[in-house]
């Protein structure tokens, strides 16, 4: 039989180590599924994880690269803050719908003033976009104890009619012959979020991203309210008898995550995307919740883990292009991921015990 | 004494990294009351679990009555006539008593026959208990007395009682230690684990002292001392605690007409508290687990606040102040849960150190966390209080309960606190260590702190505090100069048997 058996203290090895053994079971199940969906899973494996990196077509997925993982970046950050203290915003990809709308709005606002402040007002805008609709969640919660995961999950389907309704009618270009959607961003400067260097992908939110990383990173390690964050996560009663708010929390965590995803948002349409439409949002909220937690909630991790997760989008892309591989089947792909995850880290705080088993 | 009912032969088990037992042997007669002694960590808790089938020796073994004894589970030790009262109820608030003792048996009988069979057992026994009531509305002792209950239905022949007087009144032990005498007189033997070495010595016919898994010698308690008998637990001479002449300074600490509602279905509302504690003075405050020692800490810690008036430092209103705020002013708290509320159990001690000492050592300046500072500041009190730990990098958890005591109650005494709050400080601590600990509350009122100290242990209260007040239901009584307090007395103001009457056997 085999048992768990609590190690005396969580093992350090173990969680540098999981990410990785993660990495590899989801390779080997992977391939064992592309190979009963009759495709060759070496070569399968192969398109995903090198093709974009080292492949023929690479100086065209490498940028693409950038573009995907800096909002999954961003956003996961805030995430982790809250996830660390037990303060679950699932509703990021609402966060990042309404701040992408307040900054472009702002920014059509001002169109076609041509000026180096507007960019600067709609990064503010986003921000605060994002920061406002998680405070929807934060203050039902502190003032009547509602449930944050529902409520910021629900303002979700909210924030996407709003996306519906605003590229039909307030913010839809007056001169697009009818057609919903904006203005296109990328073609009024001022507010466009443009390459910093050309073909690098690197635009203003990859920045916003690695910012947000050395920030965090700071935060959790060196200040008191990183501390009261993590103590939070594992000693609620500890942290309030530490001292600290759990009002004050809950509104610091929400926020902060809420204003971050609302960053992303606004990168992303004044930038790649360039309209509000429709279909803006792809659903960068909600993979952000699989990379915050692949990076074990670590900043650093978290930079790695974007990569990794946007590695597998363009990788799984070539592969229904190139493999004729079902899109469905990426999805999987991409569960198993956090499914391998999850079940390797309980090897961090447990080992294997083989033998008898016991009740103790 | 007589026939040997029991008997146990080199009974070793081994944890990753530690040996719990060490080829432990030694008989329990029939009909005898056999006490096992031991520290924290002796291996007391394996070596009955091993009796009792919950955890399954490496080597040794048992015999019982003749024949070799090995139970898989505790079904099959019950069956064999083991039965156990826990330390910690595994008790139903919502059920009533009749449905609780259902619930632990394979095959109960239809309820009014069972209802009549616990009263009639419970008459017998000189332990009156009405079978319908819901368990939730029972005090502590009535609790354990449904326990007892539970286990005397099976009939055993072998009783194993955990720290059964730990929730006692001492009038509750007293009708406790009638009910154990007459089961012993017919005939069954009894194995009493305790840390009260006066229980011990009035109660028990033999005792078998554990020291680091070895059975390192017995004695007969009625002719041994209780310092003789500690000293054999600890494997060294013990240290009592010295308390220096004190004067009473002025008023440092008061709370004025508290009350403050339950802050859960289980927990306890306070009921217009007043108390007044001076600079040099310990108070001690006694009562029963569950009487609202954990909320009066809230209060005082900053946790749970209250109107602005009703606690006072030094004539100025705190009630209000949050707890880091409170920290800021000198008033320092130890509460008594170690894992969970007093420390993260997850993080080293470093950041353990750092959890309450942050304003008053200076381990931050405006909100960067000083890491070098913290280690320094969790390094001494690790070298002060001898917390046994390879260093401040590991988890609080991986600390025995005794060594995580010592660092909780250092923390806070090394910050040098105006007012010290402790709640159980030596609770789960070996004989050494807790004089130890208060030795350190009475240096830190000698040096004119105000301490007040919240334990359920009546002779560390007799031995170090001034004065003695007694928490019942969340009602606190009038503080009474320790001198001259007798034990029936401190009984009457925790509320005597809380309404139990007193067995007629």
């Amino acid at each position: 039989m085999i048992g768990l058996e609590r190690r005396p203290q969580p093992s350090r090895a173990w969680s540098m180590a999981t990410p990785l053994v993660a990495v590899l079971a989801t390779m080997l199940a992977g391939g064992l599924l592309f190979a009963a969906l009759g495709k060759d899973p070496v070569e399968a494996i192969r398109t995903i994880f090198w093709e974009p990196l080292f492949g023929e077509f690479s100086f065209y997925y490498r940028p693409q690269l950038v573009v995907k993982g800096a909002p999954l970046v961003l956003i996961a950050i805030g995430l982790s803050l809250g996830f660390k203290a037990g303060i679950w915003n699932i509703g990021a990809e609402g966060q990042y719908i309404v701040g992408a709308l307040t900054g472009a709005a702002v920014g059509l606002a001002f169109y076609p003033l041509e000026s180096v402040f507007v960019f600067p007002l709609m990064v503010l805008a986003g921000a605060f976009g994002g920061w406002a609709w998680a405070m929807i969640p934060a203050i039902l919660k502190t003032r009547f104890g509602t449930n944050e995961i529902l409520v910021s999950l629900m303002l979700v389907y909210v924030a996407e009619q709003l996306l519906a309704s605003m590229s039909l009618g307030l913010l839809k270009n007056p001169e697009g012959y009818g057609f919903p959607g904006s203005r296109n961003l990328q073609h009024y400067d001022s507010a466009h979020n443009a390459e910093l260097i050309a073909g690098s992908g690197m635009h203003w939110g990859a920045a916003a991203a690695l910012i947000a990383v050395i920030f965090a990173y700071v935060l959790m390690n060196r200040h008191m309210t990183g501390f009261h964050i993590r103590l939070t996560g594992e000693a609620p009663r500890a942290a309030r008898f530490a001292g600290v708010s759990p009002t004050r929390l809950v509104l610091f965590c929400l926020g902060m995550s809420g204003a971050l995803a609302g960053l992303a948002g606004l990168f992303e349409v004044s930038g790649p995307a360039g309209v509000v439409s429709i279909d803006f949002n792809v659903g960068y909220g909600f993979t952000a919740i699989i990379v915050a937690f692949l990076g074990r909630l670590h900043p650093v991790g978290i930079l790695l883990a974007g990569a990794l997760m946007a590695l597998t989008y363009i990788g799984g892309d070539i592969a229904q292009s190139n493999l004729g591989l079902p899109s469905a089947a990426i999805q999987v792909f991409q569960g198993m991921l956090l499914f391998f995850l999850l079940a390797f880290d309980v090897l961090t705080n447990f080992r294997i015990r083989l033998g008898a088993g016991e009740v103790a | 004494m007589s026939d040997v009912l029991l008997s146990l032969k080199g009974l070793t088990k081994a944890y990753p990294g530690v040996v719990a037992n060490d080829h432990v042997s030694f008989d329990i007669g029939v009909g005898e009351v056999h006490a096992l002694l031991g520290e924290n960590g002796a291996g007391k808790s394996t070596l009955v679990k091993m009796i009792y089938g919950l955890v399954k020796p490496d080597s040794g073994e048992m015999v019982l009555n003749d024949a070799p004894y090995m139970p898989a589970e505790p079904r099959a030790a019950r069956a064999d006539g083991i039965a156990m009262v826990f330390q910690h109820f595994s008790l139903f608030d919502a059920l009533n008593v009749a449905e609780n003792i259902a619930l632990g048996m394979e095959n109960p009988p239809p309820m009014r026959d069972l209802a009549q069979r616990i009263k009639s057992v419970s008459e017998n026994y000189g332990l009156p208990l009405d079978p319908f009531r819901a368990v939730g509305d029972l005090s502590a002792g009535e609790r354990q007395r449904v326990e007892i209950i539970r286990c005397l239905l099976q009939d055993p022949k072998l009783l194993i009682m955990d720290e059964p007087t730990s929730v006692l009144t001492p009038q509750e032990v007293e009708i406790l230690f009638q009910t154990l005498r007459k089961l012993k007189s017919e005939g069954t033997s009894i194995l009493y684990i305790s840390h009260k070495l006066e229980e011990i010595r009035s109660l028990c016919d033999f005792a078998t002292i554990l020291r680091l898994g070895q059975n390192v010698g017995a004695c007969v308690p009625r002719d041994t001392s209780a310092r003789d008998m500690a000293e054999m637990m600890v494997g060294a001479a013990l240290k009592t605690p010295e308390r220096g002449g004190r004067d009473l300074g002025p008023v440092a600490l008061s709370i004025r007409g508290l009350s403050v509602p339950a802050p859960s279905a289980f927990g306890t509302a306070l009921k217009d508290v007043t108390l007044t504690v001076h600079k040099g003075e310990i108070l001690g405050i006694g009562g029963v687990a569950g009487n609202g020692q954990d909320e009066l800490l809230s209060v005082l810690s900053g946790e749970v606040l209250c109107a602005p008036g009703e606690v006072l430092l030094h004539g100025d209103a705190i009630g209000q102040m949050n707890p880091t705020k409170r920290r800021k002013l000198g008033v320092l708290a130890a509460p008594e849960e170690r894992l969970g509320h007093a420390a993260a159990p997850d993080m080293s001690l470093t950041e353990n150190a750092l959890l309450t000492g942050s304003v008053r050592q200076g381990l931050e300046t405006r909100g960067m966390i000083n890491w070098s500072r913290a280690k320094g500041f969790a390094e001494a009190v690790i070298a002060g209080f001898d917390v046994r730990t390879p260093g401040p990098g590991n988890a609080a958890r991986s600390l025995s309960g005794g060594n995580l005591q010592k660092f909780v109650i250092g923390r806070e005494v090394l910050q040098d606190p105006d007012v010290l709050v402790v709640n159980q400080p030596t609770w789960g601590v070996d004989a050494a260590a807790a004089a130890a600990i208060r030795q350190a509350l009475l240096d830190l009122a000698a040096k004119g702190a105000a301490v007040i100290c919240i334990s359920q242990d009546l002779d560390e209260l007799m031995e170090i505090s001034d004065n003695f007040a007694a928490l019942n239901e969340g009602r606190l009584s009038n503080p009474r100069s320790t001198q001259g307090l007798t034990v029936d007395e401190i009984g009457l103001m925790m509320g005597g048997a809380h309404g139990m009457e007193v067995a007629h056997v």
